[in-house]
């Protein structure tokens, strides 16, 4: 458990000078990440994405730690050569440092084009974390719906008219996919809840064997809010059940933070731009099935962890 | 202008229109009614307007999870009918390679654009020419259609659609960052006035019916859908039937179609223009973008007394031999130009070996050719 005199004291791998946009969370999560890694010495895998990008204009680097982008699919595939190359020289006695691997990648890099090779690299067991920063879509190249991207969002590939409103699918549960994979640690994150997520982080960096954390990155871009708003954002999905807070450690589902009082969805929603159509008289009977859908998924959540 | 248009099909007219736009507008006007795709800069805006445009001509926008998805949907859509496209840029068409193939070898019509960009960045480049080629695995032949303005990119997107109903073979709009996120004078023609191809459903009964039985260099009708016609559709070896055979004769056979269909059709397919060739004693071959500057720096020729024309690559594969062949006989020397390593240049090389020597300005470093850099080069040959 952290406090926030201690973080800020800390030195971190992600340094200012970065050309994240003005209201994005992404950073906040990386941030985050690096105060809960502390000292360990990392080595760090970053999937093609806005964080990528917007961190490493050359001749530029916001990062302090050794980094390596190879393109969008295949962060984890990348990191599990470096990991395996780390064990290798481990052996030989090559090495004697204690190295850990962090993989960071957007949704469209995690969820969609990298699913595969991450999926590889945690069924092979590599020691590596893989972090998520989920903004639910493809932010980078302009705003295209991914499959994290939340039912009837308006994205330029599922533009809500008079044809389809926004997104037709529910999201992709991919943490619970990653739990299903049987790894050591797998957790749900928002950096609105920071001593949560630099508990989660602390945990699965500790781990022996691959782990993965979902955090919620919102984008003021793409989901249309106040820049100012961005944490709120994170705060309001967890408040409202949109995106629980849980961990999944050996098997074991565990919330690990329980609102109160369960906010209404709308709160969460009418704060962007991207549901604005949904506040019509005519798709009220959409933002009815939309709090029904997140109800059901909350209490699934909570049988799983056996509060219910 | 396409709020209040929306559901129609061709937006006759005049527009001021982004090159990717047109591309989509192609396409439509073409008869697509399947898109499937992953975004990937520079090609996002053609996603996007297919994805708003085709919904309200009932046709179908999906995302892929990533490119081979996406290029597999359109195989897959071909084959049930549809008139497919998919575009991506460099990396992305990287990733396609392997559905492509398949795509080739069973002989599925369908449009790819790539909006060619240096790898990972997005400055202007040429660097596909060869990928387009010979990017897939197995024997086959390809058509590459070259744009070099936001107006071509409507017309040969239209063009890429006919060739591949026409010849049942992907066909692969080469486009470009300079002319893709470029905005230009765009003409659309009435509906009425477009010419589009559609695919052959065979006449006969499905117990007479092989679905890969042509003539030599000839293209397999099709099996009209949900009619009581069986076909096998695989990448392996097959025979007329659309078996499975192993048989060295019968993989000749196929591959000896499969290619010839393209090779012996070459003058239906290959399209060029010339410009100011007429008493030209040197002249600029280009492609794409490059075409731009080649004209400009060959009128400044000119306007220096030397006599300088233009070939224009509108079809850059198959290679049209016999247009290059004829330039390289009337002219002292002919200049390869692209925006590349030189890829295509060793191309044009092997077609003027023995007849004229090839020049090659050529450059990789993320830059169209400058008109005074052309007209330099220029120079420098006929002095």
């Amino acid at each position: 458990m952290a406090n926030l005199k201690q973080l800020s004291q800390q030195e971190e791998f992600f340094t200012p000078g970065h050309r994240m946009c003005a209201g994005c969370v992404a950073p906040v999560v990386v941030r985050q990440v690096s105060m809960a890694a502390g000292d360990t010495p990392v080595v760090i895998a970053n999937a093609t994405g806005c964080l990528e990008v917007a961190s490493t204009i050359f001749p530029y680097t916001a990062w302090r730690a050794p980094w390596i982008h190879n393109a969008f699919e295949n962060a984890s595939a990348t990191l599990s050569g470096v990991e395996t190359a780390y064990r290798a020289l481990k052996k030989q006695g090559k090495i004697d440092k204690k190295v850990k691997f962090i993989a960071f990648g957007g949704d469209g890099g995690t969820y969609d084009i990298g699913f595969q090779s991450l999926s590889g690299a945690m069924e092979r067991g590599h020691d590596i974390v893989y972090i998520c920063y989920d903004n639910g879509a493809y932010m980078n190249t302009g705003i295209q719906r991914s499959s994290a991207t939340p039912q009837f969002a308006d994205t330029t590939t599922s533009p809500a008219g008079s044809v389809i409103p926004g997104k037709i699918q529910w999201r992709k549960d991919l943490t619970a996919i990653m739990a299903a994979h049987n790894v050591p640690y797998v957790a749900q994150v928002a950096p609105s809840h920071f001593n949560d997520l630099i508990t989660k982080v602390q945990k699965a960096i500790a781990v022996d064997g691959p782990a993965f954390i979902n955090a919620m990155a919102p984008c003021p871009r793409g989901w249309r809010y106040d820049t100012r708003e961005g944490i709120e954002m994170t705060r309001l999905a967890v408040e409202t059940c949109y995106w629980p807070l849980y961990e999944v450690e050996d098997g074991q589902w565990k919330l690990t933070y329980k609102p109160r009082e369960k906010k209404p969805l709308t709160e969460w929603i009418k704060k962007q731009g991207r549901f604005r159509h949904l506040f019509t008289d005519e798709n009220k009977e959409l933002l009815e099935q939309f709090q029904q859908r997140v109800d059901e998924e909350w209490e699934k959540l909570l049988r799983r962890c056996g509060e219910m | 202008m396409l709020e209040s248009r929306s559901g129609q099909r061709v937006l006759t007219g005049v527009h001021f229109m982004l090159g990717n736009y047109a591309v989509a507008e192609g396409a439509l006007a073409a008869g697509c009614n399947f898109f499937a795709g992953c975004p990937i800069t520079p090609a996002n805006e053609i996603s996007e307007r297919m994805a708003k445009r085709l919904p309200e001509v009932g046709g179908h926008f999906l995302q892929g999870e990533d490119e081979l998805g996406s290029i597999y949907a359109v195989v897959g859509a071909s084959l049930a009918g549809a008139k497919a496209m998919t575009a991506t840029a460099s990396a992305g068409f990287n990733y396609m390679q392997e559905g492509l193939g398949y795509a080739y070898a069973i002989e599925a019509p369908c449009v790819i654009v790539d909006v060619q960009r240096c790898r990972g960045e997005n400055f202007a480049t040429q660097s596909d020419v060869m990928q387009m080629r010979w990017g897939a695995s197995g024997d086959y032949e390809a058509i590459v259609l070259a744009p070099a303005s936001v107006q071509e990119l409507f017309d040969y997107t239209i063009r890429a659609f006919n060739l591949a109903e026409r010849f049942r073979n992907p066909v692969i709009v080469m486009s470009e960052t300079t002319i893709a996120l470029m905005r230009e004078r765009l003409e659309i023609p009435p509906a009425e006035q477009i010419e589009v191809w559609n695919r052959k459903y065979t006449e006969l009964p499905p117990a007479d019916y092989l679905p890969f039985k042509a003539p030599e260099y000839g293209v397999p009708d099709f099996a009209p859908l949900g009619k009581g016609y069986h076909t096998i559709y695989s990448l392996n070896p097959h025979d007329e039937r659309g078996r499975i055979d192993w048989d060295p004769d019968v993989f000749e056979r196929l591959y000896k179609r499969i290619t010839g269909k393209i090779r012996e059709n070459r003058d239906l397919i290959c399209h060029t223009e010339s410009y100011h060739l007429d008493d030209a004693e040197l002249a600029l071959i280009a492609y794409g973008s490059e075409v731009r500057p080649a004209l400009d720096a060959a009128e400044m020729a000119r306007d220096s007394g030397m006599k300088v024309g233009v070939l224009k690559l509108a079809t850059v594969w198959p290679v049209p031999e016999r247009q290059i062949l004829e330039v390289a006989k009337q002219c002292r020397a002919v200049i390869a130009v692209e925006m590349n390593i030189g890829k295509y240049a060793g191309e044009i090389e092997r077609v003027c070996a023995g007849v004229c020597p090839v020049h090659k300005a050529t450059r990789n470093r993320g830059l169209i050719h400058a008109p005074e850099e052309l007209y330099q080069f220029i120079q420098g040959v006929w002095a």
